[in-house]
């Protein structure tokens, strides 16, 4: 389905998650963060573009994953996105949600 | 003489030896199986054995009994692998060496991987089922204990047969109802998952039966730490769950020897082909069962049709044939849902599980994603299946090893 957010339109699936990465960029990014009650600070552009550039390679995404990549410890990332932060991180980065393995 | 090497004798393994023992024949092949253990357990009995279903002598059978006479049963233990020189090397100082080599070594619970889980309360109040002594003094707790906080709790995905700590959370309910003291237990289930189940509709049939049953769940959850003296579990939010019993799923993680070998991925489990079973690394490995990092189902039912599919690309490979892409992700799983009934799922790596019949189109006798009374016999009558077809590589009648579309009400081509 199609959605109207910064002043344009992209694609996303029942649940919200943009379906065509091509279509985000940083403004977009700002208005899906500020949905989700965030504003974004350096940190957080750090763990977003660190999530983009893993779905890039199309390397699967998770929790754990995150906690040993470096770029930021599993307390920061709930600390940066409250909650369910993969759920969040990566829909304000315009990625699928991760499929958590079966 | 070439040699085939299958390490491991659990489920995957005992199916392949079996398979190959009817292909690949002396005087041209010698087939070997590694397994330190002595002991082969009908994994599926774990969940019955807390609630007094199952005794311990249903479950547990000797390996050595379903390894075929022609096959060289090796009991020892293995040191690391050397795949780059087609060797085994056991940790008595012997040397195995391979043509063919099949990894079937499993996957198993990795409670240190989480603070303080094997603290003071491990197997006192915090208790996993994944293992026989978890589960057999987890039933020893609950056969006197007078009610309070139950909650089972998921650590992180992938685990072994994923629908299980939601079949314990349901026969938990119909335990405590039998004993009339279901108004004395809260029971809560704790997942890292946002929901129920990983795939959308089981996930809303699922929860619906959660909320009937007055189970009260808890999602994206992921543990941080078991809080030993205060019988908390705190996730990395700050989020606090209180028990009094704690029955947690801990990390899966496949053997440590993949680590000790390098071939496995951040949790030990080895890079596989998802279509062929073929290692991504060597050639001449292949890789089934919970060993594998595939994106199926960790299950028995799993490793059944793979082995159909790998005995396969198994001959033709010795014959220098090209692969046959044909695993599918085929699961199929029975979930009890507690008093004399239970659910089938039907799935594969494209299809999420519908309503439907199974396994005649229309007939049935059994209903997908439905509870019955029928589906629950056939999870009883598995145990059977299980020691006399399944492990013997026996193909089981009507079931094919890649999934059937046929009897299943999707609403369009959908894709998981």
């Amino acid at each position: 389905m199609e959605k109207v957010i910064a002043g344009k339109t992209i694609h996303v699936n029942e649940e919200g998650f943009m379906t065509d990465f091509k279509e985000w960029d940083n403004t977009i990014g700002e208005a899906l963060a500020a949905e989700n009650e965030i504003s974004l600070s350096p940190r957080h552009w750090e763990v977003l573009g660190y999530l983009q550039t893993e779905f890039k390679n199309e390397v699967p995404l998770s929790i754990r994953k995150i906690g040993k990549s470096g770029v930021v410890d599993i307390k920061e990332f709930y600390q940066l996105f409250p909650k369910a932060p993969l759920k969040t991180a990566t829909k304000i980065a315009g990625i699928p949600k991760p499929a958590s393995c079966i | 003489m070439k040699h085939l090497v299958i390490l491991g004798a659990g489920t995957a393994g005992t199916m392949m030896a079996n398979h190959l023992s009817h292909h690949l024949k002396r005087p041209e092949w010698r087939i070997s199986i590694i397994d330190e253990r002595t002991e082969h357990h009908y994994q599926p009995g774990y969940l019955f054995l807390p609630f007094d279903i199952y005794e311990p002598e249903d479950i547990v059978k000797s390996i050595q009994e379903f390894i075929p006479k022609t096959v060289d049963l090796i009991q020892a233990s293995i040191d690391r692998i050397v795949p780059a020189e087609n060797k085994v090397m056991m940790t008595d100082g012997s040397v195995v060496v391979y043509d063919v080599m099949i990894v079937a070594t499993g996957a198993k619970i990795a409670p240190e991987e989480t603070e303080g889980m094997m603290g003071s309360e491990w197997h006192q109040s915090v208790f996993d089922f994944y293992t026989f002594e978890g589960a057999l003094n987890l039933r020893n707790k609950l056969r006197d204990w007078k009610g309070g906080k139950l909650v089972v709790h998921i650590t992180e995905m992938p685990i072994k047969c994923p629908v299980a700590p939601l079949e314990f959370a349901f026969l938990a309910d119909s335990f405590f109802k039998n004993k009339h003291m279901r108004d004395k237990v809260e029971i809560t289930y704790v997942t890292p998952l946002s929901g129920a189940f990983t795939k959308p509709k089981a996930t809303a049939t699922l929860e619906h039966l959660l909320e009937e049953k007055h189970i009260n769940i808890e999602s994206d959850f992921a543990i941080e730490q078991v809080d030993n003296e205060n019988k908390k579990i705190i996730d990395y939010g700050g989020r606090e769950i209180p028990f009094d019993i704690l029955v947690t799923v801990p990390t899966n993680k496949g053997d440590a020897v993949m680590e000790r070998s390098g071939m496995g991925d951040d949790l030990n489990y080895v890079p596989t082909n998802k279509a062929t079973l073929q290692s991504k690394a060597y050639q001449n490995v292949f890789v089934l069962g919970d060993a594998s990092n595939i994106p199926a189902s960790k299950a028995g039912s799993v490793a059944h049709f793979e082995a159909e599919i790998l005995t396969e690309n198994i001959l033709r490979f010795v014959k220098g044939e090209p692969l046959k892409e044909e695993f599918d992700g085929h699961a199929n799983c029975f979930i009890e849902t507690g008093g004399g009934k239970a659910l089938l799922i039907d799935f594969n790596y494209t299809h999420e599980p519908v309503e439907g019949t199974f396994p005649f189109p229309g007939l049935g006798p059994l209903r997908l994603l439905k509870e019955s009374r029928m589906n629950h016999m056939g999870k009883l009558a598995f145990r059977w299946v299980y020691w006399h077809m399944l492990l013997k590589g026996t193909h089981i009648p009507f079931v094919s090893a890649t999934m059937s579309e046929s009897g299943k009400h999707y609403e369009k081509t959908e894709t998981v």
